[in-house]
């Protein structure tokens, strides 16, 4: 197909044929389904969030849909107080700092063993780590568990940093790869003549280059493992040490018909997150695009 | 020179070691591992491990006890759903929101909101709103006067499969549509400028070209679609645990009852294998697919 040389004397005028072809009778209709679509995900989060304010006579008497009649605020330090959410809190943010650092820099050091020295086997050891993409990891569930239960480190931080650690390895040197092949060779022999051996290049050029891609590779990492939940549960189910979701699955167990209290804890453990996105989205969502695009 | 040459090669291991330990001791060593219990009868408890060849993958497409047949059929029902609804409706989005609407940013910010909610989160709403005496669902449909249509939904043999379909679809379409919509963004302006000169419609000019411009993305997309739907567990879990009367049972809620509740290790470890190989197989076949459409 050939590509139609640019005119951009054409521009304002195609804007305006664009807006007529697009009828305004069609335009209702995109906005109307557009809306129903923002309502449809927005409505369940504002519908858990009101009845996280509700007693349970509110709800039992069948005020099932509205806003709350008294808005029970204590809802919230109760639900704190009970469930031992804070410490689990504290688990979860443990945890995935220290996965998300030992990500970020093995998959930094690896991407530049493979990207930025000239070897052998550099081609084929890339393609070995990508299929890591595929590879389901809960495959490695059962040797895992029984390596860690050798060990003695089930229920323990670095049952879960560890395997978090190598989920995401994959998917960051993926990306990772994409900022350091933009960077120029030259930075390098220039580098090399100025007496930095393969270290020095490593910490005093690259790395300060690369670190728009630290955001990406963080958010990523970030969010495999502050959401995961099949390793969590069976590795560290037992005791203080549980993650975030380990932590609302047993207190909605125990908890079970109390929806306010339920409400209360899964409103606390989503909107961090949702904050920090109201912030960066863009950010957020370029670091998804970074990894899936190539894949 | 050849000190100088060994001395990179030293480095350039250092500089791999963290990576592959992390990646050779939690996934290729596992999976090899795996593969290896694969072929015994082991409790776990035992040191004694009997071989029995190819026995677990016999007897876990046949057993109607270990259930891994229906399990699959399950998933794959779920990769159908997905490939044929959510993917549609995400790249309807996609190329609605591609091609520059008023409120483009905020439409896409929001769809793209549920893909990072935790899965716990999602799970735990939904089964909320399905609650059959006081979840929203219900509520509502008794409001308008359709008692009639109210349903145990999650607790329904027969629906429930569906009902946790509906979840995995909201919290996804969104992930699915960013990375299309990346995908309509990258197509020039100029090309859509020239067709649209030439009279070709808005529909025409998705259908002939962005469509086929995007074709890596979509094949991404749905590879991502059809391996997540059979890796699905952590929203089956939550929902129903593969429950009510293993109605909505996939391979990785099997594969951690055989492992963790029923203690065959063998069996739990063919189911590991298995799956990893269906994933490898479905990646090729899709992309086989889409190369053969070019």
């Amino acid at each position: 197909m050939a590509k139609n040389k640019s005119n951009t004397a054409y521009v304002s005028d195609i804007d305006q044929y664009n807006l007529k072809k697009t009828s305004p009778v069609a335009k209702v209709f995109i906005y109307i389904g557009l809306a129903v679509w923002t309502f449809v995900n927005l409505y369940p989060l504002f519908w858990m969030f009101t009845f996280s304010l509700k007693s349970n006579e509110e709800i039992y008497g069948l005020n099932v849909a509205g806003l709350p009649q008294n808005w029970l605020w204590s809802n919230y330090p109760e639900a704190l107080r009970t469930g031992n959410m804070p410490r689990y809190f504290l688990n979860s943010i443990i945890i995935t700092i220290a996965a998300m650092a030992i990500t970020l820099i093995a998959a930094l050091m690896a991407t530049y063993a493979l990207t930025r020295i000239r070897w052998w086997g550099s081609k084929l050891m890339n393609s070995i780590f990508m299929l890591g993409l595929t590879i389901p990891l809960h495959a490695s569930i059962l040797p895992v568990y029984l390596i860690l239960s050798k060990l003695g480190w089930l229920n323990s931080y670095q049952a879960l940093i560890i395997p978090y650690s190598a989920f995401s390895l994959a998917m960051a040197i993926l990306i990772c790869t994409g900022f350091m092949v933009d960077i120029p060779k030259d930075l390098d022999e220039a580098a090399n003549i100025d007496g930095c051996g393969l270290w020095g290049t490593f910490f005093r050029v690259i790395l300060p280059l690369t670190k728009p891609a630290f955001a990406t590779i963080g958010i990523y990492s970030f969010l495999q493992s502050w959401n995961e939940l099949m390793f969590a549960n069976i590795f560290n189910s037992k005791g203080d040490l549980k993650t975030i979701p380990v932590g609302i699955q047993a207190f909605q167990g125990q908890y079970l018909t109390d929806w306010g209290l339920v409400g209360a804890v899964l409103v606390m453990a989503t909107f961090p997150t949702l904050i920090a996105y109201v912030f960066l989205s863009k950010k957020i969502q370029s670091s998804f695009i970074a990894g899936a695009v190539k894949g | 020179m050849k000190n100088k040459s060994l001395i990179k090669g030293i480095n350039i291991f250092l500089f791999l070691l963290p990576a592959l330990i992390l990646f050779f001791g939690i996934l290729i060593a596992p999976i090899f591992m795996s593969g290896y219990y694969s072929f015994f009868d082991w409790n776990g408890m035992s040191s004694a491990k009997e071989f029995i060849g190819l026995k677990n993958y016999t007897e876990m497409f046949t057993s109607n006890s270990i259930g891994f047949g229906k399990a699959l059929k399950n998933s794959l029902l779920l990769a159908v759903l997905s490939v044929f609804i959510q993917l549609p409706l995400s790249l309807g989005l996609a190329l609605l929101l591609g091609k520059g609407i008023k409120g483009e940013r905020f439409f896409l910010s929001v769809f793209f909101m549920p893909v990072l909610i935790s899965t716990v989160v999602i799970g735990q709403l939904w089964l909320k709103i399905y609650n059959p005496d006081y979840g929203i669902l219900n509520v509502i449909l008794g409001k308008l006067g359709l008692e009639n249509l109210q349903q145990l939904w999650l607790g329904d043999k027969k629906l429930a499969l569906w009902a946790c379909f509906v979840p995995m679809l909201w919290q996804y379409v969104g992930y699915h549509m960013l990375l299309m919509y990346a995908g309509v963004k990258g197509v020039s302006t100029d090309l859509r400028e020239a067709a649209m000169i030439d009279g070709a419609t808005q529909g025409q000019v998705n259908r002939y070209i962005v469509i086929p411009i995007i074709k890596p993305v979509l094949r991404v997309s749905v590879i991502f679609a059809v391996t997540g739907s059979l890796k699905a567990y952590d929203l089956i879990y939550v929902l129903t645990n593969g429950g009510p009367l293993h109605a909505t049972e996939v391979p990785s809620t099997r594969m951690i009852e055989m492992l963790f509740q029923r203690n065959r290790y063998g069996m739990g470890s063919a189911m590991a294998v298995m799956l990893i190989i269906l994933c490898f197989i479905f990646a090729m076949i899709i992309s086989a697919v889409f190369k053969e459409d070019r």
